[in-house]
C-alpha cells in the first residue's frame, strides 16, 4: 500500500487509457483519409463518396455495438448477419398480412428478439459455448429465412417518407448509427447494465459473488445484439429498397466483430468501448472505399483486413499487459 | 465436545471454557448460529454436521486442510449455496440464507478468496460492485462522483491506502486487492463479516497489513468476523476463538489463547494417522 491516500479524483488512468487508445483508432482513420484524398480526390469531397462511406460504416457499426456487448461479456453472436436477413423477411410477411408496415417492422425486432433469447437460454441455461451456440442459430436462421423467402429478394414495403426515415434517404443510416451509439455508449459507461456487463466479462465468478445476475445479463445482451442487427437488416433493406434472403450473412457479422475489436474490445471480455467500435467500423469502410476508388481489388481488401484484426488484437493484448505490470501511466 | 460443536467426529481436543467466552454455553446475544449444517454435492458430503456460532464482536478463526469444506461452509454462510440440511440462526432468528443479497439484507457481508473484484473496472466502481448509487429517476445513470467521494472516505476512514481511486483493480498489488475488497465488505456497515483466506499468497509485509486493518475493523465495535485460515500461527494471533475442521467436521474448538500451533498441528497429525491407519 503506497503512501499517498486515496482520494476522490478526476478521470484517471484507465480513463486515459481507454481514450487513448480510442484516439490512436480515431488517428488510423484519419492518416487513412488523408492517404486516401491525397491519392484520389474523389475520395471524400463528392458528396456521393460520403454517403457511400456512410453506408458501409452505418450497418457493421450497429451490429457491432451489439457484439461489443457481448464481447466484453466474454460472448459472441455468430448468427448475426442471419438475423439480420431475417428481420425484414418477418416485416415483409406482417405487410403481406395488412399489417401496418411500422408495426410489422415493430414484430420484426421482437422476431430478432426472439432469437437473441434463444442463443442466450441456450447458451447460459444449457452451458453451451455460444460460439457454438450461435454457430447453430445462424445456419437455422439461414435455413428458415431461405425457405419462407423461396430465395426470393422482395420489394420494401412502406410509404417513401417512413422508407427515407428508415435508411432510405442517403445520410438516415448513418445517423441511426450514431443515435445507438449514443445509446449504447451511455448503456455501457453510465448505466449498471454496462458496468456489470464488463464485471462479469472480467471475473465472471467473483460477479456472481457479489450477487449481479449474470445469466440474466448476458442473455440480456444476446437479446440486445439480436435486436440491433435485425434492425440493420431492415434499415438495409429499406435503404437498397429490397429485401434479399442472401443479404448480411457471415460476411457483415465478421466485419462488425473485426469493427469492435479494432475498435479495442478484447474477444476475452473484461473490456471494451462502443465508440471504438464506430471507430473501427468507419476505418474498415475508409478501407473498403479507398481500395476501390484507388483501383485495388477486393482480394487486397482482405488482407489487409487480416492484417488489421491481427495488429489491433496483438496491440490490445501487449497494452494490457504493460497496463496489468504498471509501465503505461 | 460442547453443546455448541455437535460434532459426529470423535471429540479430539477438550475445549477448555475460557474466560468470558461462550463456549458451551448458550447465550442470547449470538449474532449467529448454525446447527449441523449438511451438504451435499451428489454423493460427496462436503459438510457433514456443522454447527458453530459467533458472538457479538468476536473473531473466529476456522481452520482445516484443503477439502475440510470450510469454503462450502463458508458459500452456505453468505447465502451463496444452500445448506441440504440444518438450520441457520442470524441474530436469534431462523433463516434459510436465499441468495448472497438475502444474507445481505441480514448483514452478513463475505468477501471470497478470489475476492469477487472486476479486473478492468476502477476501484470506486468495485467498491460500488452491484450496489452502485444511482442519479434518482427512471434511467437511474451511475453516480460517479457519490461513488468517487464515498470510496475516497470510507479508504481513508479504515486506513486503507491507494494510489488513486481511478485505477482498475488489475494495477493493485495482492494486499491492496484484498484490503478493497474488506474496505467494499464493510461499506455497508455489516454485522457479521466473514473472510475467506484473507492472508493466503500473501508476503509477511502485506499480511501485516491486511492483519492490522482486521484489528481496526474489531476495534470500531459491533462488527463479529469470521475467517476461514491456513496459517496456525497467524490465525491464533488475530482469532479469538478457533475452529478446526477436518473432511466436513469440527474437530476442536477452543478460545486463541488456550491453544497453541503445537497443539494444533498434533491433533492434524493424529487424524492423518488414524486416516491412514483405516
Amino acid at each position: 500500500m503506497s503512501a499517498t491516500a486515496g482520494k476522490a479524483r478526476g478521470p484517471g488512468l484507465l480513463a486515459t487509457a481507454l481514450r487513448w487508445r480510442e484516439a490512436s483508432i480515431l488517428l488510423v482513420a484519419i492518416l487513412l483519409v488523408i492517404y486516401f484524398e491525397s491519392v484520389n480526390r474523389d475520395f471524400l469531397l463528392t458528396s456521393a463518396s460520403v454517403v457511400n462511406l456512410s453506408q458501409f460504416i452505418a450497418p457493421a457499426a450497429i451490429i457491432a455495438f451489439g457484439e461489443i456487448m457481448l464481447m466484453i461479456g466474454g460472448e459472441i453472436d455468430l448468427s448475426a448477419g442471419m438475423i439480420f436477413a431475417f428481420a425484414p423477411f418477418i416485416m415483409h410477411f406482417c405487410d403481406q398480412a395488412g399489417i401496418p408496415v411500422i408495426i410489422g417492422l415493430i414484430i420484426g425486432l421482437v422476431a430478432s428478439a426472439l432469437v437473441g433469447l434463444i442463443n442466450g437460454v441456450i447458451t447460459l441455461l444449457l452451458r453451451v459455448p455460444s460460439f457454438v451456440t450461435t454457430l447453430g442459430t445462424m445456419f437455422l436462421l439461414n435455413g428458415i429465412t431461405l425457405v419462407m423467402s423461396a430465395g426470393t429478394p422482395v420489394n420494401t414495403p412502406g410509404s417513401p417518407g417512413l422508407q427515407a426515415f428508415f435508411g432510405h434517404w442517403g445520410y438516415s443510416e448513418i445517423l441511426w448509427a450514431l443515435a445507438v451509439c449514443v445509446l449504447m455508449h451511455i448503456l455501457l459507461r453510465q448505466t449498471r447494465w454496462g458496468l456489470h456487463t464488463v464485471a462479469s466479462g472480467g471475473n465472471p465468478i467473483g460477479a456472481s459473488e457479489a450477487g449481479i445476475n449474470v445469466v440474466k445479463l448476458k442473455i440480456g445482451n444476446f437479446i440486445l445484439s439480436a435486436v440491433l442487427s435485425g434492425f440493420t437488416g431492415i434499415l438495409e433493406g429499406f435503404r437498397i429498397s429490397s429485401i434479399d434472403p442472401q443479404a448480411g450473412g457471415s460476411q457483415i457479422m465478421f466485419l462488425a466483430v473485426a469493427a469492435g475489436v479494432i475498435g479495442g474490445t478484447s474477444l476475452a471480455g473484461g473490456s471494451g468501448t462502443i465508440i471504438g467500435g464506430l471507430i473501427g467500423a468507419a476505418v474498415l469502410g475508409v478501407l473498403n472505399d479507398g481500395f476501390t476508388l484507388i483501383g485495388v481489388n477486393a482480394f487486397t481488401f482482405n488482407i489487409i483486413l487480416g492484417a488489421a484484426i491481427l495488429v489491433a488484437m496483438v496491440f490490445n493484448i501487449y497494452m494490457g499487459r504493460l497496463q496489468r505490470t504498471g509501465h503505461v501511466t | 465436545m460442547s453443546n455448541t460443536t455437535t460434532s459426529a467426529a470423535e471429540p479430539l481436543g477438550a475445549p477448555a471454557a475460557g474466560p468470558g467466552g461462550g463456549i458451551g454455553t448458550e447465550t442470547t446475544g449470538r449474532v449467529l448460529r448454525a446447527e449441523n449444517i449438511v451438504k451435499r454435492f451428489g454423493a460427496v458430503s462436503a459438510l457433514q454436521g456443522v454447527s458453530l456460532h459467533l458472538e457479538p464482536g468476536e473473531i473466529l478463526g476456522i481452520l482445516g486442510d484443503n477439502g475440510a469444506g470450510k469454503s462450502t461452509l463458508m458459500k452456505i454462510l453468505t447465502g451463496y449455496q444452500q445448506q441440504t440440511e440444518g438450520r441457520l440462526f442470524v441474530g436469534g432468528q431462523e433463516m434459510l440464507l436465499r441468495s448472497v443479497d438475502h444474507a445481505r439484507s441480514l448483514g452478513i457481508e463475505c468477501v471470497y478468496q478470489d475476492l469477487a473484484l472486476a479486473n478492468g473496472l476502477s476501484i470506486y466502481h468495485n467498491m460500488f460492485l452491484n450496489r452502485e448509487i444511482v442519479y434518482p429517476g427512471p434511467i437511474r445513470l451511475l453516480n460517479n462522483r457519490a461513488m468517487r467521494k464515498r470510496t475516497g472516505e470510507l479508504l481513508d476512514e479504515i486506513g486503507v491506502h491507494v494510489p488513486s481511486i481511478e485505477l482498475p483493480v488489475e494495477r493493485l498489488s495482492g494486499g491492496q486487492r484484498q484490503a478493497i475488497a474488506v474496505a467494499r465488505a464493510v461499506n455497508s456497515d455489516p454485522r457479521i463479516l466473514l473472510l475467506d483466506e484473507p492472508l493466503a499468497a500473501m508476503g509477511a509485509r502485506e499480511a501485516g497489513h491486511i492483519i492490522d486493518l482486521i484489528q481496526r475493523l474489531k476495534a470500531k465495535g459491533n462488527l463479529s468476523i469470521i475467517m476461514i485460515m491456513h496459517n496456525y500461527a497467524q490465525t491464533l494471533e488475530i482469532a479469538d476463538r478457533i475452529m478446526l475442521m477436518q473432511r466436513g467436521r469440527v474437530t476442536y474448538e477452543n478460545h486463541a489463547q488456550a491453544t497453541s500451533v503445537p497443539e494444533l498441528m498434533e491433533i492434524v497429525r493424529r487424524e492423518y494417522r488414524a486416516l491412514r491407519a483405516g
